[in-house]
Order: C-alpha cells, then sequence, then structure tokens
C-alpha cells in the first residue's frame, strides 16, 4: 500500500493535468467560458429562491441558503458517486494502451469535482455576505476539516464504483438512481428532525448525514459542529475509502482484460 | 535479479477468457449465466528471457503469437497469470501516441498533459520543453489549439513527447512510421541516440529491417513460445523461411479446396493451349540446394521449374518469367526469346532452371509468374503467382531493385 502511494505521488503532475484539462476543457467552446462555474451556482441558487420563498413556503428562515450550503456538498458527493463511476470505462483508450496507477483516475475525477466545488463555495460567501447572514469566523475554520472528511469519503465511493463499473456496465445507470434515493435520505433539502421518528436510524446509518449536518453548522447555525458529528464522519470517511482502494486494487489487475 | 540485468521474465503465462458473445448488462449476466459461453485462449505459454543494461532486443512473430502481450505485460498494463517480470529503472512505453491529448487546447498544454502521463513532474518537463518542441519542428504553432494541427504534425507532436521521456527502459510496439520519410530518419536517429547513451530498449515491429538496424538480439516467439533467439542476422531468415512455408502451405490448401470444389477447369480464363504442358512444380534454392522461400538482397539464387507434357503436339516454346511486387509493381520481366536465345523443344518431363548470380531485389514480397508459349502463338501454360517469395535486407533501400555499384570517395 505505501508503494502504491509513493507512485501516486510520483504521478502527481498526471493528475494535475487530468483535473486542470477538465476544469479548462469544460466550459471550452462556451461564450460565457469559466464564467459558467459561478454563473451556474448562483442560478440554481435563484431558481431554489424563486420555489421555496415563492410557491412552496418551506418555514425556515431563509430557506433558500439553509438548502443551498448543503446542496453544494452534496452535488460534489453525488456527481462522485454516479459520475466518478465511469471515468476509467470513459478513459479506456488509455488504460488499454499505457501504464500509470489506475488510482489516478478516480484521483483527479473527484479532485476535479471538489475544485468546482471550492468555487461554488465562493458564490456561497458571496451570498452570504450580501444576504447579510451571520458568519462565525470559529466555526468557519472547521470547513476545510469536513471538506477534507467529504473528500475521503467521495474518493473512497469513486474508487469503488469505478472499479466495479468496468465489470458491470449497469452499476453507472443503477447510480444514478441510488443517487437520488440518497439524496432523500440526507437531511439536505429538509432538517433531520423533520423526518419521523421510526426512519431516523436511516439517516444516522447514512455517512453524508454527520458530513452535511457538519456544513450546515457551520455555515447556516454559524456554529462549531459538535464533535461528536465530526468525529464519527471522519471514522467513516477513512473506512470507505480504505475499503474503497483495496476493493478498486484488487480489482485493478484485469481492467485491461475486461475493457 | 542479477546487476548486469535491466529485464528479467521468468517463465511467464497469460491466457484470455475469449467471451463468444460478451454481455455486459445485468439481463445478459443474469438470464444467460449458461449462454456465456468461453473458450480459456492461452497467449504466452512459459518465456523467459534477460535482458541486460543498454542492451536493445526485438520481439518477432507472426500476428497472434504473444509478442504484444509480453509488451503489454513488461508494460505492466496487464498482469501475467504466472510468472514474473523484474525490470529495473524507470520504464516508458511508445506504444500510445498522444494520450490524453485534448483538442481544444494548444500543443504547450498538451505537452504537459501527455508528458505527465508517462510520469514526468512538473520540473521534468519544463526541462524537456524547449528540446520536444524543437524536435516535433512545430515551434510556430505550438501555442495553437490540436485541433487546428493536420494529422502529420499530432503525431509529431506526441511521438516528440514520447522519445523525449528519457526512460532507463523503453519499450516499443510499432510506431516508427510517424510523420513523412524525413521525420521517420530522425525519429530513427534518435532511437540510435537514446540507445547510445545506454537506455534498454525491447522493440516489437514487423519491419525486421528496423529491428536489425538497432538490436543485438531478436526473439522469435512463435505459439507463445520462444522458438528462437540470437542475432537478427541469424533468427530473421530462418523466421522467414519458416513464414513462407506457412504461407504456402495454406495456399496449398485453399489450392485443394478450390480444387474439389470444381474440378472442371476447362473455363479457366487465360487463354491457353488446354493442359498439353503442366508445370509441377517451382521452386527457390540456394547454392547448397536448400529450398528457400526468403532471400537476402543479393544472393546468389536458382528457380527451378518442373515440368511435364500431356500432349504429344507441343512444338517448339519459349519460356518467360515476370516477377512482381506484392503491391503489383512489375519489377522485371523477360523471356527467352527476347534474350535471342533458340527456341526450346521440351522434353516429356524435365527440369528447367534458371541461375541468378544476384538477386538483386530490394526487401519486399515478391511473386512470380512463368509461362511457356508456343512461339508467336497463345501459352501452353501460364501460371500466375507460380511462387511467392520474400527478400530481406540489412540495408534500408528504396526502389524496386539495387543497382549493383561501389563508391570511391576522393
Amino acid at each position: 500500500m505505501f508503494n502504491r502511494l509513493k507512485e501516486l505521488y510520483l504521478y502527481r503532475e498526471m493528475i494535475f493535468s487530468l483535473v486542470k484539462r477538465d476544469l479548462k476543457g469544460r466550459y471550452k467552446g462556451s461564450a460565457l467560458g469559466f464564467l459558467w462555474t459561478f454563473l451556474n451556482p448562483l442560478l440554481q441558487l435563484a431558481v431554489y429562491t424563486m420555489v421555496f420563498s415563492v410557491i412552496m413556503r418551506a418555514g425556515i428562515k431563509d430557506y433558500y441558503l439553509f438548502l443551498f450550503v448543503a446542496l453544494v456538498p452534496w452535488i460534489f458527493f453525488s456527481t462522485s458517486l454516479s459520475g466518478g463511476a465511469s471515468c476509467i470505462w470513459a478513459q479506456q483508450d488509455m488504460v488499454k494502451k499505457i501504464y500509470f496507477p489506475r488510482e489516478v483516475l478516480p484521483v483527479s475525477y473527484v479532485t476535479s469535482q471538489f475544485v468546482n466545488m471550492l468555487l461554488s463555495f465562493i458564490v456561497i460567501f458571496g451570498v452570504l455576505i450580501f444576504s447579510g447572514h451571520a458568519i462565525n469566523l470559529i466555526a468557519i475554520l472547521y470547513l476545510p476539516i469536513i471538506m477534507v472528511v467529504e473528500f475521503v469519503l467521495a474518493l473512497g465511493v469513486a474508487m469503488l464504483t469505478s472499479a466495479i463499473t468496468v465489470y458491470f456496465r449497469d452499476m453507472e445507470y443503477i447510480l444514478g438512481i441510488v443517487a437520488m434515493a440518497w439524496q432523500f435520505l440526507t437531511p439536505v433539502m429538509y432538517a433531520i428532525d423533520m423526518a419521523p421518528e421510526k426512519v431516523r436510524f436511516i439517516f444516522h446509518l447514512n455517512p453524508m448525514t454527520p458530513v452535511i449536518e457538519a456544513y450546515r453548522d457551520i455555515l447556516y447555525y454559524g456554529r462549531v459542529p459538535e464533535l461528536n458529528t465530526l468525529f464519527s464522519a471522519v471514522i467513516i470517511g477513512v473506512m470507505v475509502l480504505v475499503t474503497g482502494w483495496f476493493t478498486f486494487h484488487r480489482l485493478q489487475k484485469h481492467f485491461v482484460e475486461e475493457l | 535479479m542479477k546487476e548486469e540485468n535491466a529485464i528479467e521474465v521468468h517463465n511467464i503465462t497469460k491466457s484470455f477468457k475469449i467471451y463468444l458473445d460478451k454481455g455486459h448488462t445485468m439481463k445478459e449476466r443474469l438470464l444467460f449465466r449458461k449462454r456465456r459461453a468461453y473458450e480459456v485462449r492461452s497467449v504466452l505459454n512459459g518465456i523467459s528471457f534477460e535482458v541486460k543494461k543498454g542492451e536493445a532486443v526485438g520481439l518477432i512473430g507472426h500476428n497472434g503469437c504473444g509478442k504484444s502481450t509480453t509488451l503489454k505485460l513488461l508494460t505492466k498494463i496487464m498482469y501475467p497469470d504466472s510468472g514474473s517480470i523484474e525490470m529495473r529503472g524507470r520504464v516508458s512505453s511508445l506504444i500510445e501516441l498522444g494520450a490524453g491529448f485534448h483538442p481544444d487546447m494548444s500543443g504547450r498544454e498538451n505537452i504537459y498533459i501527455n508528458a505527465s502521463i508517462f510520469g514526468l513532474t512538473r520540473s521534468e518537463i519544463d526541462r524537456r520543453l524547449e528540446d520536444i518542441i524543437a524536435f516535433s519542428e512545430l515551434e510556430q504553432f505550438i501555442d495553437n489549439p490540436v485541433r487546428t494541427y493536420s494529422s502529420g504534425m499530432y503525431m509529431r507532436l506526441a511521438f516528440s513527447v514520447a522519445i523525449n521521456v528519457d526512460a532507463d527502459i523503453l519499450l516499443i510496439d510499432e510506431i516508427l512510421a510517424v510523420g513523412d520519410v524525413a521525420f521517420q530518419a530522425k525519429c530513427f536517429n534518435k532511437l540510435r541516440e537514446i540507445k547510445g547513451n545506454g537506455t534498454t530498449i525491447v522493440i516489437v515491429s514487423h519491419s525486421l529491417s528496423q529491428i536489425e538496424q538497432i538490436c543485438e538480439r531478436s526473439y522469435w516467439i512463435d505459439k507463445g513460445e520462444i522458438r528462437m533467439m540470437g542475432q537478427p542476422g541469424k533468427v530473421h531468415p530462418e523466421y522467414m523461411n519458416y513464414m513462407g512455408e506457412q504461407e504456402k502451405i495454406q495456399k496449398e490448401k485453399i489450392r485443394k479446396k478450390n480444387q474439389s470444389r470444381n474440378i472442371d477447369n476447362s473455363q479457366n480464363t487465360d487463354a491457353q493451349i488446354q493442359d498439353a504442358v503442366e508445370i509441377i512444380s517451382v521452386s527457390f534454392t540456394d547454392k547448397q540446394g536448400v529450398e528457400k522461400t526468403a532471400m537476402k538482397c543479393g544472393e546468389e539464387i536458382y528457380l527451378n521449374i518442373e515440368y511435364k507434357l500431356n500432349s504429344e503436339e507441343v512444338e517448339e516454346t519459349l519460356l518467360g518469367l515476370l516477377f512482381f511486387r506484392n503491391d503489383g509493381v512489375v519489377c522485371y520481366g523477360t523471356n527467352t526469346q527476347k534474350e535471342r536465345m533458340p527456341n526450346i523443344k521440351l522434353n516429356n518431363e524435365g527440369k528447367i532452371v534458371c541461375h541468378f548470380s544476384k538477386m538483386n531485389l530490394v526487401a519486399g514480397e515478391y511473386y512470380v509468374d512463368i509461362a511457356i508459349r508456343k512461339i508467336n502463338m497463345l501459352p501452353y501454360v501460364y501460371l500466375k503467382e507460380a511462387a511467392h517469395f520474400k527478400i530481406y535486407s540489412d540495408i534500408d533501400e528504396v526502389g524496386v531493385a539495387r543497382l549493383d555499384h561501389s563508391w570511391e570517395i576522393g
């Protein structure tokens, strides 16, 4: 395992280039180009604000913010889950012809989604400041920690799903549905205490619950996340990554034959 | 691993599952489980070899013999089923050119992407950037998006990156066919230079002359095993001969099949005086009388034609030969009448020998047509593609035939 890490480190420039290629290439050819990276979340926010403050009133103060600070991290995770699944399949020409540590592909895919989330966070902060919502600077210090935890979790999941998708193509489509269902079992659109007591245990089994709650604590409620929440998020994140990587490592030996 | 070796391969085997109908979706996996028949095809059956540091070796063999699989195992794209591969030093492969190129990005940006896939760090790429651009001869275009490049420019850029990686071990699969002739020569010289710097090289190629020019040793792989190894000059003629034999056997099979299907050959398209003369066999032999289907350019060679007469009424004849290359280019044709030889009176059975003191066709594949013709009349027999042979050479000449020459430099 240590050797793999060392090799991955040697290929850091490849990860960097692939992330850069993805971010720069994404909006190439469109008139607004890179601006879309900011415009996209901003317009999404506008839609949510319209829907939840005019059409369907949610009874939560500043609901659009309540939703948005959870939705942006959620989108990062769900894209890593469903989109990450095909990251090896999509690069099969490269995988079949060139040697490089296969982990590079999920790592760079998740990293590029992560950077995208960070850019969206600029929008979040902009909106937080403009709307005059209270910001707790000490709580903000915990933000990088929770981001790293989510990254670890997303990477673990992407490694697992990308490796399985090579052997089993349906995975990609199944995961699309799974991601949707998962969103409703995570307190993204509502707080966890809005769910009936009976089903709440599902929320607590869900590794994304503590992560999303921590984001909301920090940004919406402006308070330091509970240590409990944070700690369980770290443990789960590491467990998922280790499982994901282990599976990936086992499966990657026969990627080329399966593709 | 021995100190002097860069690569050690011990008894590797590899087999593939060939799915007759590969099903990837869940429906296929669940419903047609039993129907998903596959056969196991073993591609490598225990190959071992060692390559010393700084040595260049070539892997040759017909399609599907396992040479490319061997190379893939060396690059670690795949893993062997059993056996082990040990390598010392940084490995780079010239197998896929232009991996990761993004059409909308500039040549310069793509150099960074592509080189990083070969495992180079940013500072390493920075150091090589000038060399790469200079080698590609694309200085004016390097900041244009790659989609504006012609395919030749694209390949030149891709090759320049790959060849400037500076590995300890370089693995090459059939890639020296990039760009125009001048650029190919440049690539080849660069490869020599790399070798001169002590890089270990393994080449898979169909171009035997390229291997002869750069490698100390050749491994002939056949049916997943090493059939022969040694100096290219020794291995390649054997290989060519073997391939020629195989082809002959194959042709014979087809001929027999056709014959059994259509015994009545009388509606043959070529007009000829029916079956009066029959050519029984055609073969090439060397000085020692050993049969050959591949010869070296400039070798002394004999063309032997055995015939028999099926009719009493065969009159005086002439004999013609026509050599042409496998792409249809006529290389040389002659007949006995043109050469002002007396008309030939054939025996009931006999052998005609044509002696070539120097077979000077350049490296390639050739056929010879043979005709025995009634003087000024239709042929008694015209045997199309009567014999097929290959010429190999350690000189990379171009054209059709070697003009015998010598140099005097004052």
